[in-house]
């Protein structure tokens, strides 16, 4: 039994949905079977076998090779199992995925994680604008679940997030925890303007000082928080880079807010 | 059977079904923690006077510990489900909420869940918080001296309570020398707590009284004042009866823990003033659990 690869013939002019094609979904299912599956490219259906030279059986790891932006909906609904993409995700990359876990061994478009509950997404690139942020018609963004991000994380990321948590290792853009309801955000790098706008609840953690937040955030003082010890301790079974920080040394200054919206969220800052 | 010229009664230890539970406590340094689990476990050496049993279990060291600092792990002991979570809930609340830089943890798995911080958290004030890391709940509950952190709720798993020993010795002080090394040596096992004062009883009680008020009273049997005039079950040579009672998380850790103390009495031996070994029981038509002394000592 060998992961079930779906390797892409040539680049696709068109963008390609790919919401439900996920390992939980193609399990049982015959290589011919899922060969026939229908995706929409641009406007049209298209059999996935045009599009993806099919090999391997064993749909609980789906590999998707040569993999481009024009992929969408990568692992979107997934409820199980497991996916590498060899190259860059689409949009959407485990929109409302429920459990398992996706790897993206390049950058993600727009609107990754999206309304996730379960699982863990990690993207080894940047991630586009919108990472674990609210969709058009949604209630809430991220709702549970990990993302990690090696590199970058574009603006709005972790808007209106419920639950889960977002790891970035590099820089997020503006607007980073915009209107969050709860759950947590680290970011290693820097921030970009307004963090926390709008925000209800949750946590923002931040390994450097931000640009700037809304005036609408009050400075709360220095605090050594237990729970965060517990938290960064669980962090390093699953990235390495975010050990660098010292569980028993954290000393955090917390700003509460946003107070224009009566939140009672934080934003700590490494100290 | 007779070790070290001590004597094994043919008789059994009788111990009761009960449900348990382990809390961690961390604190910013050893000493806050063992004040915290102090309290928690003080006025809780048996269920009938006291809702419930508890006791130290052992000290933490930091890298054992969910959070990283020093702690103390503590089993407490309920008669059922509902009763010990009534009572944990309040003794965390009274006892480790009130303590400077505390925060607890559950310390088992178990079979069942009680809550930790589940209500607690109210104490907050609408300004509590919880993180939910690892999977497991926790809530941040703000206080003076900066926030309470605890776990949403324990596992909790049935176990066994009332497991004992009892000596009988040439001298008080003797018995008192027996016992104690017995009790140091049970300290050594995990899962078993000895929840009386030191671990040790000397108000060994028989079931009934000459009163209609009172359940229990004193086993005129074992008083060594009282031989004469009551069916004394001392010889001569014996001057004072000290008990231990156990209670452990399962069968086999009362049972562990009674032959590690029946081996520390017999280590002292006859010629320390030892004179037999004996255990409370109620013919066995109370206990679901019997452990025989001389199967264990063997």
């Amino acid at each position: 039994m060998s992961a079930l690869v779906l390797e892409l013939r040539e680049p696709v002019p068109a963008r390609v949905d790919l919401r439900g094609v996920t390992p939980d979904r193609l399990e049982g299912l015959s290589a011919r079977a899922i060969g026939a599956i229908e995706v929409v490219a641009g406007a049209r259906p298209v059999a996935l076998e045009r599009l993806f030279a099919i090999s391997g059986d064993a749909p609980g790891e789906l590999v998707l090779r040569g993999a481009t932006a024009c992929l969408d909906g990568i692992g979107a609904g997934m409820r199980a199992g497991r996916i590498v993409v060899e190259g860059d995700a689409g949009d959407y990359v485990a929109q409302d995925m429920r459990a398992g876990e996706i790897i993206v061994r390049g950058n993600a478009g727009a609107y990754a994680a999206s309304g996730m509950r379960g699982g863990v997404l990690r993207i080894t690139g940047n991630a586009g604008d919108c990472l674990g942020a609210v969709h058009a018609g949604a209630r809430y963004g991220l709702r549970g679940g990990t993302v990690i991000v090696h590199g970058n994380a574009g603006a709005r990321a972790g808007e209106r997030q419920r639950r889960g948590q977002i790891l970035i290792r590099g820089d997020a853009g503006d607007w980073l925890g915009a209107r969050m309801v709860a759950g947590t955000i680290m970011v290693l790098g820097r921030t970009g303007r307004l963090a926390g706008f709008g925000m209800r609840r949750g946590s923002l953690l931040l390994a450097q000082a931000p640009a700037s937040l809304p005036g609408s955030f009050n400075e709360s003082g220095r605090h050594h928080l237990s729970f965060l010890s517990l938290y960064l301790r669980s962090l390093h079974a699953l990235d390495p880079a975010f050990a660098a920080l010292d569980p028993g040394r954290a000393t955090v200054r917390r700003f509460v807010g946003d107070r224009g919206c009566n939140g009672k969220g934080e934003v700590l800052v490494w100290l | 059977m007779i070790i070290s010229g001590v004597e094994i009664e043919d008789t059994f230890a009788e111990a009761f079904g009960m449900v348990a539970t382990r809390v961690i406590i961390t604190a910013a340094n050893p000493t806050w923690a063992q004040h915290a689990a102090a309290s928690m476990t003080g006025f809780a050496t048996s269920v009938i006077g006291c809702g419930l049993e508890a006791g130290i279990e052992r000290t933490l060291a930091a890298e054992e510990t969910p959070d990283g600092r020093p702690g103390v792990s503590v089993l407490l002991f309920g008669m059922s489900q509902k009763d010990l979570a009534k009572r944990v809930e309040t003794r965390i609340g009274q006892c480790v909420l009130t303590c400077p830089t505390t925060a607890v943890f559950s310390g088992m798995e178990g079979t069942a869940r009680i809550p930790l911080g589940r209500n607690l958290r109210y104490f907050g004030d609408g300004f509590q918080a919880s993180k939910l890391i690892g999977g497991r709940r926790y809530w941040r509950v703000p206080v003076m001296d900066g926030e309470f952190l605890c776990e949403e709720d324990a596992g909790c798993s049935p176990a066994v309570g009332g497991g004992n020993l009892i000596v009988l010795a040439a001298s008080q002080s003797q018995a008192l020398a027996a016992c104690e090394a017995a009790v140091a040596s049970m300290r050594r096992l995990a899962n078993v707590i000895m929840p009386f004062p030191g671990g040790l009883v000397r108000s060994g009680s028989k079931v009934g009284s000459r009163y209609k008020a009172v359940p229990a009273s004193t086993n005129d049997a074992y008083c060594p004042t009282l031989r004469g005039l009551t069916r004394s079950r001392l010889t001569p040579d014996v001057e004072a009866v000290l008990e231990i009672v156990i209670d452990g998380l399962s069968a086999e850790d009362v049972r562990t823990a009674m032959r590690a103390g029946i081996h520390a009495i017999c280590a002292l031996g006859a010629a320390e003033g030892i004179r037999r070994i004996s255990a409370g029981n109620y013919g066995g038509k109370l206990g679901q659990f019997q452990f025989p002394l001389r199967e264990i000592a063997a």
